[in-house]
């Protein structure tokens, strides 16, 4: 799909004009509109505190906004958790879980037959990175590969728009360049749009096409927003984060951090 | 520093305890302790060989009203527990006066049960529910609280339901430390029985224990104490048994560390 193409549907993820504020009394985040078009993946990247896991609940529907909208492919979905699917940086997978049944728990919760669930995710596990770990326990496996398990279990939510908070920065370097990179072949395979929140400029460079600069200091009074677009041109490396473009984007980035 | 071999984990103890029963039996034998204050260990083994028949009749009975009082004791705590953890104002409520309660010596109300439940089993099992239920609540409560908010909120987007998440997150969360209490509360429970047993009633370890009491017979009150450490030793054993078969995912990370 080209850009052009992308363009002219309607954006799989848009918020509209958002103000989020912690207590309902001091604003945190003032006006921040992003859309993210089907099979793109974009980052929203700002300093720590800025706001940005207060935007990510909003558009995950578990908080409702002081104004403006949340629309997933045009429909509204404000404050309505379940509609998009969710990934942290920490994997949250549940201890006391095989792995399988870690990542069937959202086809479990919707209320499908266990076995049925195992059925449906077993031929995942090798696209996945996560062969012969099926019937593993959580502690049994590495940082990289319970990201890959919780994004898995990202995947068997069934939406086809995910919000991914500073995903892979846990992980040890070399890791988190693997795993970025593996993460944005596998979304373009299955056709995911993402939206990745995150502080690490490097993430958000080798992760996005689009990367929406989040700006101001609302614990000093001064509410965040967007303060500008910056599109990376990503061209087909080996190593892209040692390319120019790469470099160009990031220096762009990081002089609208400021 | 490693950590030492199973043989000096098990060994170091036992040699330790055998030196200090050879120093008993010593400083009764040579007569600087005398013998109608203090029996020997050799004499507190007979005793226990002999009155074998009469203490297990007795050991059934407490035991017996320890497991009640414990299963009701489980089962009251848990039931708290999770009101306290659904309900703030119930949390609040109760919370300091669960921890009030906890400083009344068992002593005190063990002479009032009896007084208003009789001579029977019930005021022992109420004694041991009033001294196990806590520790059980505070473990749950803690526990149920120890979910990471994170893993709630991912839940909330997979639409999950009330329960499903106390089923999925929460009670597994509060597995670890509720097994600890469980095994605070199996060694309450037994000395919970012996205590009202001992201050009201006609059958059971604390019988025996005041009777031999009264009657000097020191070799056979400890005994009885060998007998209630015994049982309480394999309740926490029993209680161990149990975690292992419930989180099977505690074996994998024990092996995983060990590696």
């Amino acid at each position: 799909m080209t850009a052009d193409e992308r363009k002219s549907q309607a954006p799989a993820l848009e918020a509209r004009d958002l103000t989020l504020s912690w207590d309902g009394e001091r604003i945190v985040v003032q006006g921040v509109t992003v859309d993210v078009a089907p099979g793109e993946v974009c980052c929203l990247v700002g300093r720590s505190g800025c706001g940005k896991t207060t935007i990510l609940h909003a558009l995950a529907g578990l908080t409702t906004p002081m104004s403006g909208h949340v629309l997933l492919h045009g429909e509204d979905v404000t404050g309505r958790p379940g509609r998009v699917s969710y990934m942290l940086q920490k994997d949250l997978l549940l201890p006391s879980r095989r792995i399988i049944d870690n990542v069937c728990l959202p086809l479990v919760l919707s209320g499908m037959r266990r076995d049925e669930a195992r059925a449906k995710a077993a031929p995942l596990f090798e696209r996945f990175g996560l062969a012969g770990c099926e019937l593993k326990w959580p502690s049994e496996l590495s940082g990289g590969m319970r990201q890959r398990a919780a994004f898995l279990r990202t995947y068997l939510m069934g939406a086809d728009v995910t919000l991914l908070d500073e995903p892979f920065s846990a992980l040890d370097a070399l890791t988190r360049t693997d795993v970025r990179r593996w993460f944005v072949d596998v979304a373009a395979e299955l056709g995911l749009s993402a939206l990745v929140i995150t502080h690490d400029v490097d993430e958000a460079v080798s992760m996005a096409s689009r990367i929406y600069v989040l700006a101001g200091a609302p614990a000093a009074g001064e509410p965040s927003h967007v303060a500008g677009i910056v599109t990376v041109d990503r061209v087909a490396s080996e190593s892209f984060e040692l390319t120019d473009e790469y470099l160009a984007a990031k220096r762009e980035v990081m002089a609208l951090l400021g | 520093m490693s950590a030492p071999s199973k043989a000096r984990r098990i060994g170091v103890p036992l040699a330790a305890l055998a030196a200090l029963l050879v120093v008993w039996e010593l400083l009764v034998d040579l007569g600087v302790v005398p013998n109608f204050l203090l029996p020997t260990p050799v004499q507190v083994v007979a005793a226990l060989v002999e009155d074998a028949p009469l203490i297990t009749g007795h050991c059934v009975v407490t035991l017996g009203e320890a497991a009640a009082g414990l299963a009701l004791g489980v089962a009251l705590g848990f039931v708290f527990a999770v009101l306290m953890d659904r309900f703030e104002t119930f949390y609040l409520a109760f919370e300091p006066l669960m921890t009030v309660s906890q400083t009344i010596p068992t002593v005190a109300i063990a002479p009032l049960l009896v007084l208003w439940l009789g001579y029977g089993a019930l005021p022992k099992i109420v004694l041991v529910v009033l001294s196990t239920f806590f520790p059980i609540t505070v473990s749950l409560v803690s526990g149920f609280r120890s979910v990471d908010p994170d893993a709630i909120d991912l839940m909330r987007t997979m639409n999950a339901s009330r329960w499903q998440i106390f089923w999925y997150a929460k009670l597994p969360a509060a597995a670890d430390q509720f097994f600890s209490g469980l095994r605070i509360s199996a060694t309450y429970a037994i000395v919970g029985a012996v205590i009202a047993e001992w201050l009201g009633g006609n059958v059971g370890l604390g019988v025996y224990m005041t009777r031999v009491r009264k009657s000097f017979a020191y070799d056979r009150l400890f005994a009885s104490i060998i007998v209630i450490t015994a049982l309480s030793l394999g309740l926490m054993k029993l209680v161990e048994l149990a975690q292992r078969v419930c989180m099977p995912w505690k074996r994998a990370e024990g092996n995983y560390h060990d590696r």
